[in-house]
């Protein structure tokens, strides 16, 4: 257990992540269309203030500027040969940050979806979505990021590369994946289907859990999924800042500070053990998760009525572990021989 | 395998074969529905029967549960495979026989996107709902809606985003479209897992659709409005 990220979960009842990275860097001028991966090279003074805002809010963890860095994604922009170069200046730009923070903070490597759809019902093989994440990770590796973080996954195969990458890289590594669609992922991938895959992986993350997806209410309802998995393995949550709006030409998510606090301290007695947040998730908001997850003592896991009372209500009944789930699903075809 | 007997299509009657197609729709079974497309054929049902009675009957159920949180993405797009599967074959008789036109779409994810799931399912929705729809893809700057707007002259322009780095383009083109005073000629959707009503309304969006099930019923309701409104003015 030689790495930083093990090390701070056996040392602490919790961990705050970091919040918005996209919000962030819009605020500070990025267009909309523009890889915010670019920035690493073109703008690493804006990238360094976008993680000196997630530490000196109190985050333990932040994650780089590189969700849209593996190859597939890159291309778009015509920089897929920019892969490796754009994922390590995300990490190095980190660990400068990260080292001058005079506590410990860990530089998550952040990994997100190739946007591609995996065989047989897409194009993507197994093999090449391995080989565009190992090509990240190895990038962020040589950046010196501290772990691999891999987010907002909505299919198990994609979710199973990422894991094959870490593991090619020999790097220890978080994922989470984004519960988007009725409580599940767009895939139809549930909290306890994600508890059991981890639970099933050659190499397993060092936590999983869920990041983004609809509202922070949503996610705290998959958090709870994760406790009734009896997962060995710590979970995340990291959920967004309410919905998005669009104010004055900029996109602007409608949970304040006072709700993101109230989520926190849920998303901790629901048993996640690192908290942070996603989109819309500013430096304001992140201070008032810290201050109250350390002044308000633990509960007990909250129910879903409790969580529905206190920061509102969920986006679907249910989300497909519970008994009362949609009964329509028709009956499959007789075999055909 | 299953110890039941199994299926022949030809040997069911039309009604039974019609019901056999929903349910071979729903389990995305491509083959089938391509037999069972060329039996009603042979049968002779009219291509536009076929289509609008069995294929779209079909992708109605499918488009149901996908809306009900009971298929996901990956169930919706077997089955539009399979339903692509039977248009094949229909298409070109279906210009043919000069069958009713239910309208067409351009349909594209904005600059700086490469999400195309939520866009594809959308795509192959409107198909099985009976439009014709034009897929520009991923990574589409102003000029490329525009370019692709006035040579097809669509009824409907569909945007998609699935990033929030990259909704606001949306604005831009329909700002675009405004300065060109040709905003009003089209009906304008949009839809994307962050946007949301409100979203769609303040960048000036006719509607926002929350999925590929929705976009269908909107785009049938908008294009029902346009078409009243172009007898009443005529």
């Amino acid at each position: 257990m030689s790495d930083l990220l093990s090390k701070l979960m056996a040392e602490r009842d919790w961990l705050m992540a970091d919040g918005a990275t996209g919000t962030t860097l819009f605020n500070m001028g990025l267009q909309s269309g523009d890889a915010p991966e670019l920035w690493n090279v073109d703008h690493p003074d804006r990238i360094a203030k976008l993680y000196q805002g997630a530490v000196d809010a109190g985050s333990d963890i932040f994650l780089t500027n590189s969700f849209g860095g593996t190859r597939a994604r890159l291309k778009l922009h015509n920089a897929q040969d920019r892969a490796h170069e754009l994922s390590q200046r995300a990490a190095e730009i980190g660990r400068e940050v990260a080292d001058k923070a005079g506590r410990p903070v860990v530089v998550a490597g952040s990994m997100g979806p190739t946007g591609e759809i995996m065989v047989p019902m897409g194009a993507l093989t197994h093999a090449s979505a391995v080989e565009m994440f190992h090509e990240q990770a190895e990038g962020l590796k040589a950046g010196g990021a501290d772990v691999l973080w891999v987010e907002t996954i909505s299919s198990d195969e994609e979710f199973k590369a990422a894991a094959e990458a870490a593991k090619l890289a020999d790097m220890p590594w978080c994922g989470t994946m984004s519960f988007d669609t009725a409580g599940r992922t767009m895939m139809g991938f549930t909290s306890a289907d994600l508890a059991a895959l981890v639970a099933r992986l050659d190499h397993p993350p060092l936590a999983f859990g869920a990041n983004c997806g609809v509202g922070a209410s949503d996610l705290l309802r998959t958090v709870l999924g994760f406790r009734a998995s009896g997962t060995e393995i710590p979970y995340i949550a990291k959920g967004n800042a309410g919905i998005p709006k669009y104010v004055d030409g900029h996109i602007h998510y409608d949970g304040t500070p006072d709700l993101m606090a109230k989520y926190a301290v849920l998303a901790r007695d629901a048993g996640a053990k690192i908290i942070g947040g996603c989109c819309g998730t500013q430096a304001e908001h992140l201070k008032a998760m810290r201050k109250a997850l350390e002044e308000t003592p633990r509960g007990p896991a909250p129910t879903l009525d409790r969580i529905a009372a206190e920061i509102g209500g969920f986006s679907s009944d249910s989300d497909g572990t519970g008994d009362n789930e949609p009964s329509g699903r028709r009956t499959r075809r007789r075999s055909r021989g | 395998m299953s110890d039941e007997d199994e299926i022949i299509l030809s040997e069911l009657d039309d009604e039974e074969l019609v019901q056999q197609m929903f349910d071979d729709l729903y389990d995305g079974l491509k083959e089938e529905i391509e037999e069972a497309v060329n039996i009603l054929l042979e049968r002779k049902w009219e291509p536009y029967r076929i289509l609008t009675e069995a294929l779209v009957g079909g992708m109605t159920i499918v488009g149901k549960d996908f809306r009900d949180g009971i298929l996901f993405v990956p169930e919706v797009l077997l089955a539009a495979n399979a339903m692509k599967g039977g248009m094949f074959i229909l298409k070109p008789l279906l210009a043919e026989t000069g069958a009713p036109r239910v309208g067409k779409m351009v349909i594209g994810t904005v600059k700086g996107d490469i999400h195309d799931i939520g866009k594809n399912l959308v795509g192959m929705m409107m198909e099985g709902a009976g439009f014709e729809v034009v897929d520009l893809g991923i990574n589409n700057a102003v000029e490329s809606y525009l370019d692709a707007l006035e040579t097809e002259q669509p009824d409907i322009l569909g945007m998609s985003a699935l990033l929030t780095t990259t909704m606001p383009y949306m604005k831009v083109v329909i700002d675009t479209m405004v300065e060109k005073g040709i905003r009003d000629d089209y009906i304008v959707l949009v839809g994307g897992a962050p946007l949301n009503e409100e979203f769609g309304k303040a960048i000036g969006a006719d509607a926002y659709c929350r999925d590929a099930a929705v976009a269908v019923e909107t785009a049938k309701e908008w294009v029902g409005r346009k078409h009243n409104r172009m007898a009443a003015g005529a």
